[in-house]
């Protein structure tokens, strides 16, 4: 290997390969992003919110200059159907230590700021510039071929999204993952005064709020709506598996239409300006595809390696890809002190994902991701949720019933049996 | 249930820089229809488009690289899906 070969090169400039980069030169490493978006961040979306706990571990105190939006302080869950909803709202006031907390944030400008930092520290970016091809020399990476020219590496970095090209083509990630592993996206970021979000979401100062919705959203299917309020915009969107998206009645931009004009929201981002569209894949099947993690010479981190966790009521991405970033960046460490880049030599980022909450979590939801995909969740809980609120709360002269006998009618008409065994697997696999 | 969404316009807020004569996604000659369908359903961009006597158009100009109808199609629709070349495609002012 010649020898200004890189200790490291990072495909993708996103959480897990900026704070790769910032770890490894924090070091002393010599470590290379290479970026195919004018910057880090271009191509990049999120829900979304970050938990602040692996950043927090790595950069502390890092809200007080990165540009986050807000601190989510309320959390809201709703099962809606097309003319109701029914909330469980949680108020948060309690003082709560920086890894506790949770920031409402917008990619574009926080993943910039996290070069910034990974620059400070001595890592070099180059953006603009698309990897082609992994190099290989005997069966191990040996570096990249980008825009006809080669660069070598004594490690290479796959963060390259949820969408790994690359890690396909060493065969690492299999090529077709089936759809009901995936869920698509998309989310509109609408405008609104600042004066108007505190006021329609009853925020203070830097509070936030987090919204999570199951039923109509995604039109009965496995999935959801969700609103996070930014400083002076609104992120709004869905999520819908793409498991049985060719039988349903509407397209995933129709849904998202349908709940932005749901009579629960549309009050909400009334008056608000559209500042930008976008969509993205979601990684759900959890454990089950996360693929060949270590290689001779190469690593896979981020959603590349499926690294996120929908649990219904908290979804996560952003924090796994932190967590797997700064794993995979000191197994490259370990492996310099070494000099050993062989998947042997490299295998303490397995190790080291094993030791963290990231594996731990991912197997403690292994059986979600199946139990997700029980239709009742999505469209006859809400309802019934719905019918028996209704009863509860309207009155029109008709001569009351027991609360019980509400209750049961419309358990019955989803089954008990059902229930149970929902209710069942759904605890079980919490 | 509202009105039909209109997925362009939401687009023609995002800045794009379009490979001109160079397109990332290319679809087969004669897709299967049925898979056609899904991402009809499915591309947040609605760029899979069905005319009115059942002819397939496709631009991959207002493409959000998610990869949602290779993921869900693969090989079935598609004869190539690559990311756009450095510098092009979507570019998140936001994200």
């Amino acid at each position: 290997m010649s020898e200004e070969a890189f200790d490291a090169i990072v495909v993708g400039a996103g959480l897990a390969g900026c704070v790769a980069a910032y770890v490894l030169a924090k070091e002393g490493a010599d470590v290379l992003v290479i970026e195919r978006g004018n910057y880090a961040g271009s191509k990049n979306m999120t829900g979304g919110r970050l938990y602040a706990h692996s950043l927090e571990k790595i950069i502390p105190g890092f809200a007080k200059e990165a540009p986050i939006e807000r601190k989510v302080t309320k959390e809201k869950v709703t099962f809606l159907t097309d003319d109701t909803g029914v909330t469980l709202d949680y108020h948060n006031g309690r003082d709560q230590s920086p890894v506790q907390e949770s920031y409402t944030l917008l990619r574009g400008e926080f993943d910039q700021w996290l070069q910034g930092k990974a620059e400070e520290v001595g890592a070099q970016f180059i953006t603009g510039i698309r990897v082609d091809e992994i190099l290989t020399q005997d069966g191990k990476v040996i570096g990249v071929k980008a825009d006809g020219d080669e660069l070598t590496a004594k490690a290479v970095i796959l963060a390259e999204g949820v969408n790994p090209v690359l890690g396909e083509q060493l065969g690492m990630v299999k090529p077709k993952v089936s759809a009901d592993a995936m869920a698509v996206g998309v989310k509109e970021l609408i405008e609104l005064p600042e004066a108007v979000i505190k006021d329609r979401f009853n925020l203070q100062d830097d509070e936030g709020a987090a919204w999570l919705f199951a039923g109509s959203p995604s039109n009965g299917l496995m999935g959801g709506g969700f609103i996070y309020t930014n400083r002076t915009s609104i992120s709004l969107g869905i999520v819908c598996g793409l498991h049985g998206i060719g039988e349903s009645d509407k397209s995933v931009p129709q849904m998202l239409e349908d709940f932005k004009n749901h009579s629960l929201i549309k009050p909400l981002i009334e008056g608000g300006k559209l500042l930008e569209y976008s969509g993205h894949v979601v990684p759900e099947a959890g454990l089950n595809m996360v693929p060949k993690l270590v290689d001779d010479g190469v690593l896979i981190t981020g959603d590349a390696a499926g690294f996120c966790l929908n649990v219904g009521y908290t979804v996560r991405g952003m924090d796994l890809a932190i967590a797997s970033g700064e794993a995979a960046a000191k197994a490259v460490l370990a492996a310099r002190a070494q000099q050993d880049f062989s998947a042997q030599g490299l295998s303490s980022y397995q190790s080291l994902l094993e030791e963290s909450f990231l594996m731990k979590d991912m197997k403690l939801y292994k059986q979600l991701p199946a139990f997700m995909e029980t239709p009742r969740i999505f469209n006859q809980y809400p309802k019934m949720v719905a019918d028996i609120m209704h009863e509860m709360f309207i009155i029109d002269g008709t001569p009351a019933q027991p609360l019980r006998k509400t209750l049961l009618k419309h358990c019955k008409e989803v089954g008990f049996m059902n229930l149970i065994k929902d209710g069942y697997k759904g605890v079980t696999s919490i | 249930m509202t009105e039909a969404v209109n997925v362009d316009v939401k687009l023609g807020v995002n800045k794009f820089y379009v490979d001109e004569g160079h397109p990332h996604i290319i679809l087969k000659d004669n897709p299967n229809i049925q898979e056609y369908r899904k991402l009809v359903n499915a591309c947040p961009a609605g760029l899979y488009k069905l005319e009115q006597d059942g002819s397939v158009r496709f631009d991959s100009a207002g493409c959000l690289e998610c990869g949602t109808c290779k993921f869900l199609c693969g090989e079935t629709i598609l004869e190539k899906w690559e990311y756009p070349r450095g510098t092009f495609g979507i570019e998140y002012r936001y994200g």
